[in-house]
Parts: C-alpha cells; sequence; structure tokens
C-alpha cells in the first residue's frame, strides 16, 4: 500500500463525502446540530489543507482545539528562553518555536543577534549538539505533548546512560485526556464528540481516552492525518451519535494499538511526574503536564542554571484562548489578518504551523 | 523594517519581499530593473541583449543531484532563458573561505565547466577572492550571463487573462527537499535529488509558440506558490491548481510530508513555470516532452478570477488557499 497516495485517492474521499452527507442529513431531519473538536493541531492543519471544512454540511460544526504544543507554551517560557539565549547557553529546540513571541523578542531575533539557537528535527540531535560543544551548556526545549515527549525522554535517557554532563530540559510538557476533561466541563462550550490525535495515541492507546468516555458519555473516535482518514473518523462519529452509542473507536489500527507504545509509557513514568500545568489561554488544569521527577534535577534547566518560568504578559487584545478553546472561530478575533498575521504574530495560534489562526490564515482565508 | 538581518530575508518568502522592496527597488528600481524581471532587458542591439546576475551561498556546497558550480551556472543561465533569452557568456566571481579544500574547489570548477559546456555558455570573465575563516562558508559564487533576446517573445503579465493554462516543466520541489534533507543529515533511500539543470533548451524549443506565451519563470526560492501569488497579488485576476496534476517524486513528497513542509513552497533548480493561450499549451506539452528535463510537464491548473488568490483544489474534492510562505521553512514539532 503506498501510504500517501492511498489515503488521499479523490474516490475513496468522494466516497465517503457522500456517506457524511447522508448521515448529516439523518441528523438534520432530528434537528440536531454536531459541534465536533479536533483535539490535534496536525488535524487542524490537516483539515485546513484539504479543504475538508467547506466539505461538511452546515449541522456539522468542527472546532479546533487546544493541540498545538506551541501554542499553549505560555510566553514566559519564551521569555525564560531568550534569558537562557543571551546567557550563552545553546538552545535546542523543534523549528515551530522560534518565531513565537515572547514578551519582548522571539528566538529568531536573538539568532540574529548572534545567540546560538539550533534548530532540531530530532531530540537527539541536542545530544550531539552538547558532545561537540563540551564546554557549552545545552538546554533542550521539551515542551509538547504525549508524542514529543517519548522522543524527548529517550534523548534524556541516553544523556544520563552515557553521563553527558552539559544537557539539560526545559519542560512544558502537556497531556491531552485532563484537557478533555477541562474543555467538557467549561460550561460555556458545548462539545458533542472528539476527533481524537493519531500519534498521541500511538503512545497512550485507545485506553487512555476510555475513563473519558465512561464518564462523559461523548464520543471519541482516534484518526490518522491523511484526509481520507479524517473524514472517514468523522463519519464515525456521525454514526455513534445517531445510534447513540458513544464510545472509543480506534480507525487507526494501522498504528495506535488499545494499550499503546509500553516502552514510551514506561520511560516517561520513569522520568516524569504529573502536575496542575498552566495552558495558554485556559489556564490551570489539574495534573495536566508533566515536570521532571525531583531525582533527575541535573538535567532539569530549571534547578541546574537556576531559572524560573514566570507567567508571561500576554496582549488583551489577543483572543488566542478564545480559539483555543474554540468559543470563537480564528478569523472572528479583531486582530486576526490584521494586526496579527504569521509574519507578524502577536498570539501563539498565529505562529506555529499547526495553530488554528495560522492554519485558518494559510489556507482558508478571503 | 527589522534592525539585524534574519535568516527569513533571504528565503523567498514575504520578508524577502519587503527587503528587496523597501532596499533595493527603492533604490534602483527604475528602467531594466523595474517589475523585478528575473533577467534585465538592454535596449540598442540587434538583437536585444538579456542580462542576469545571481550569487549562491548554498549550505551545504554538495547535496544529492548536484553541488554549488551547477547550481551556479544553472540558475543564471535560466534566469536568462526564462527572461525569453538564449544564454551567451557567463560571468565567474568566487569568494573562497581559508581553509576550503583545494581538492573540494576542483570538483566544483569542473562541474562549472561541464555544466556551461551542456548550456552552450562559456565562461568569458571572473575574479576570486579569498577571505578569512569564519567570514563566509566554504564557498561563495556570483556569476552574471548574458544572452540574446529570442525573436517573438513578448512576456507581460499584464497580458495574462482568464482561462490562460500553467504548466511546469517538470517535478516540483526536488531541490530544496535535497538540500534540506543534506543539511540535516536525513538519510532515506530513494530520497530526493535536487533537480538542479538547465531549461535553455525547452526555452528555445517553444520559439514557434512565442507570442501566445505571457510568463515564464524559473521557481526557486518559494517555489511555485510564490511565483503565483506575485503574479496575480494587486491584478484582477486568481489562479486554480489541481492538486492531483501537480509533477511531484515520491520521496520529495515524503521528506516534505515528514517535514510538514508545504512543497508548493520548495525551490526548484532546473524547472519552469510558463502561462500561456490555452490554445498552444498541448503543442508546449508535445515540446517539452521530448527532453529529460521536460518530460513530466504538464498542465497544473489554470488563471481565474478569483481576484488575487491562488487555490488548490485538493484530493477531498474542497479547495484551499496556496499562500505565499512567510520566510523561512520550518519542520513541524510533531
Amino acid at each position: 500500500m503506498k501510504y500517501i497516495d492511498d489515503y488521499r485517492n479523490p474516490e475513496t474521499a468522494k466516497f465517503i463525502v457522500k456517506d457524511i452527507k447522508k448521515s448529516a442529513k439523518i441528523l438534520q431531519d432530528k434537528d440536531i446540530n454536531v459541534n465536533i473538536m479536533e483535539v490535534c493541531g496536525s488535524h487542524t492543519m490537516a483539515i485546513a489543507r484539504f479543504g475538508i471544512r467547506d466539505l461538511l454540511p452546515e449541522n456539522i460544526n468542527l472546532i479546533s482545539g487546544p493541540g498545538c504544543p506551541v501554542c499553549v507554551t505560555d510566553s514566559g517560557y519564551i521569555d525564560t528562553a531568550v534569558k537562557l539565549a543571551e546567557s550563552g547557553v545553546i538552545i535546542a529546540t523543534f523549528g515551530d518555536m522560534i518565531n513565537v513571541p515572547g514578551s519582548e523578542k522571539t528566538l529568531a531575533k536573538c539568532r540574529a543577534e548572534g545567540c546560538r539557537i539550533e534548530i532540531c528535527y530530532s531530540p537527539s540531535t541536542a545530544i550531539d549538539l552538547a558532545k561537540k560543544n563540551p564546554d557549552k551548556e545545552v538546554v533542550f526545549l521539551a515542551i509538547g505533548f504525549e508524542t514529543t515527549m517519548a522522543p524527548v525522554i529517550c534523548m534524556i535517557d541516553s544523556a544520563v546512560e552515557e553521563s553527558i554532563k552539559n544537557i539539560s530540559i526545559l519542560t512544558a510538557f502537556k497531556l491531552v485526556p485532563p484537557a478533555l476533561e477541562a474543555l467538557t466541563s467549561d460550561p460555556e462550550l458545548r462539545i458533542d464528540a472528539f476527533l481524537c490525535p493519531a500519534h498521541v495515541s500511538a503512545i497512550i492507546g485507545e485506553k487512555a481516552y476510555e475513563p473519558f468516555v465512561q464518564k462523559y458519555k461523548i464520543p471519541c473516535v482516534i484518526a490518522s492525518f491523511e484526509p481520507v482518514d479524517i473524514l472517514f473518523g468523522l463519519n464515525c462519529i456521525l454514526k455513534q451519535i445517531i445510534n447513540k452509542t458513544p464510545r472509543v473507536e480506534n480507525r487507526y489500527k494501522r498504528v495506535v494499538t488499545h494499550d499503546g507504545n509500553k516502552t514510551a509509557v514506561e520511560l516517561i513514568n520513569k522520568y516524569l511526574e504529573p502536575y496542575d500545568a498552566a495552558w495558554r489561554g485556559i489556564g490551570v488544569i489539574p495534573e495536566s503536564g508533566l515536570k521532571l521527577k525531583e531525582k533527575y534535577s541535573t538535567i532539569n534547566t530549571e534547578f541546574k542554571l537556576n531559572v524560573i518560568v514566570e507567567k508571561g504578559k500576554p496582549n488583551n487584545a489577543c483572543k488566542c484562548g478564545d480559539v483555543l478553546k474554540g468559543k470563537i472561530k480564528p478569523d472572528e478575533c479583531p486582530l486576526f489578518g490584521k494586526a496579527c498575521s504569521p509574519i507578524n504574530p502577536i498570539g501563539p495560534c498565529m505562529v506555529s504551523s499547526e495553530g488554528s489562526c495560522a492554519a485558518y490564515f494559510k489556507y482558508s482565508r478571503h | 523594517m527589522e534592525d539585524k538581518i534574519q535568516i527569513a530575508h533571504g528565503s523567498g518568502g514575504k520578508l524577502s519581499s519587503q527587503l528587496i522592496d523597501s532596499e533595493i527597488v527603492s533604490r534602483f528600481g527604475e528602467g531594466p530593473l523595474k517589475g523585478l524581471p528575473d533577467a534585465a532587458m538592454l535596449e540598442g542591439f540587434k538583437n536585444n541583449i538579456i542580462f542576469s546576475t545571481d550569487s549562491y551561498v548554498v549550505h551545504p556546497i554538495e547535496f544529492p543531484g548536484g553541488n554549488i558550480g551547477n547550481l551556479a551556472v544553472h540558475g543564471t543561465v535560466n534566469d536568462v532563458s526564462v527572461a525569453g533569452g538564449k544564454p551567451k557568456w557567463l560571468s565567474l566571481g568566487v569568494i573562497l573561505e581559508e581553509g576550503l579544500s583545494v581538492k573540494t574547489f576542483q570538483k566544483i570548477l569542473d562541474t562549472i565547466k561541464l555544466s556551461a559546456k551542456e548550456c552552450g555558455v562559456k565562461i568569458v570573465t571572473g575574479d576570486t577572492k579569498v577571505v578569512a575563516k569564519g567570514q563566509c562558508d566554504g564557498i561563495y559564487i556570483n556569476t552574471a550571463g548574458i544572452g540574446e533576446a529570442i525573436e517573438g517573445f513578448n512576456l507581460d503579465k499584464n497580458l495574462i487573462k482568464e482561462n490562460d493554462c500553467i504548466i511546469v516543466s517538470g517535478n516540483i520541489g526536488d531541490h530544496g527537499m535535497a538540500v534540506l534533507s543534506a543539511r540535516e543529515g536525513i538519510n532515506i533511500e530513494n530520497g530526493p535529488l535536487s533537480d538542479t539543470g538547465s531549461v535553455h533548451r525547452l526555452v528555445q524549443n517553444i520559439q514557434p509558440y512565442a507570442k501566445n506565451i505571457k510568463f515564464m519563470r524559473d521557481p526557486t526560492r518559494g517555489g511555485i506558490a510564490s511565483v503565483l501569488n506575485e503574479i496575480v497579488s494587486n491584478t484582477e485576476i486568481g489562479a486554480i491548481l489541481d492538486s492531483q496534476k501537480i509533477p511531484v517524486a515520491p520521496g520529495t513528497n515524503s521528506i516534505s510530508e515528514i517535514l510538514g513542509i508545504d512543497i508548493l513552497s520548495v525551490a526548484c533548480e532546473g524547472r519552469m513555470l510558463l502561462i500561456c493561450s490555452e490554445s498552444v499549451s498541448k503543442d508546449i506539452l508535445n515540446e517539452w516532452h521530448k527532453f529529460p528535463e521536460g518530460k513530466n510537464a504538464a498542465v497544473i491548473g489554470k488563471i481565474n478570477s478569483d481576484k488575487g488568490r491562488v487555490t488548490l483544489s485538493t484530493v477531498t474534492g474542497g479547495t484551499r488557499l496556496v499562500d505565499v510562505p512567510m520566510g523561512e521553512l520550518l519542520p513541524r514539532i510533531c
């Protein structure tokens, strides 16, 4: 099977869209409007990139959730990274982070001023950097959900095993399931179903969503990021709603198992422990973040280099918080496309290639 | 303007055009440079002279499918060609970093010699400078090219109208993804190979259809997304592309998917994008399909009346905007 081509087959897509329209009609006849939240930023981007939103009938509404790790990272975190870079530390980071505005500047600007900001495709690059620069301290910006957590922790595990002393991680890890619960409990929101992330689910498995579905009786369908997968996932959601059978449905079985990636989960549990994390725009969600356990403080940048991540100063006109919660669509923000665009992003949702605002701006603006 | 030059200022996106507009066009933007053509048309000769220059600072200097030497010849030859010219002479200026291995330099010069021969151009003037270690990245090259205008071409983007065809001469994005893979040490089997190559034969062989050809460009930095947006911005026309018609090599597609980079924004170095009346599109394809560098040529879209917007019809049957890349192409986090 050709992975990309077959999951982008126009005939298959057309067939599923037809069936979605049928399902939507059944719901419309019962006066039912459906709000589906796609939690993951990669889903948001793929939906925009393949023009999926425009294909859906009016009573099916897609809401973009808080699943872009860059977007939910507080600006205070960037300020700390900037401070570290300016003190001579080598900052190793995923590419999306370098344009995120802190309170005063971006890491891209620091780089232009002569600071060392190294873009990594894989966290393991940070180890190479540490080995090549033994007299320098390397800090890896460890943000992300369960997907990115796993390779970062593998990198840290290797650093510990190889006794590499000049590397540490500045963590702002977030967890998906607690966010689903917080969004569902928000009285200002009405979410009828979740399109659950693909790669996060590969780590945590189907079972991670089961307690949530049992408690809230909301359909959770796991789907990949290819257009045919997304359409199929959406159709499965509609069928669950029609049949009133909310459950966890795994439509990405070629990668996601019931129990997830046990090795990754064990490694994550070895190094990290839950804490009440602050999400930009959403606030503090109980036990929704993971931080390094105390016994690993030598690889924890905050302890090792004695820095504190303070709360950033957000721009009050920026509505990223409401966008992240799905309360408004990106183009309903007064700054969208005017003061705030990817070339001059004010809010984080406009910065990351997976941010809801960036997806709207890049693929759907009029 | 920012107070410091950032990488994104050289990436072919919006920041690049801001820099060019505010600093270059404002000072030199009259005369042959007006409208920023790929090469200048110099009047007053029997056939007009076409003149262009470009600088090459690629890192790494060798990459799958070529090296900085191929690029320095092909890039300038292509700029002269897509301006409707037959390239004849090149200048060659090199800036070498102290410590560069002579062997590497020789290899690059051999490549330049061979590429120039293949393109039918002669290197007729040049210059070499060496700078201290750390002041450049191995080798930088500047080439300038002079060619003769081919009779019949009257390229003018103001002539483009609704229903005109958009044609690319081959697979897109190979060069950008090959360089990115080499730079980041991404080694995959059957990975992307740079398409660095010359389009001079493609241009010279469509001369019989010249009067129906309105626009030609080599889509380098910023890819076809940048070129098309530049054409339609501030006009009454738009463009619609068909995602299923755009030729992309499987390895290049895979890498761009893995890194989350939009292939439409990725640089080509041996391709051209052409806009012509529908009446000659088949003839042009027939001509191009005769050459290896044009064997995958295809009509990828049409000009429409969607004012100032470039859109793409996707595999799902939906439509989306094709935007100009903002600056540096950054791989996504996950």
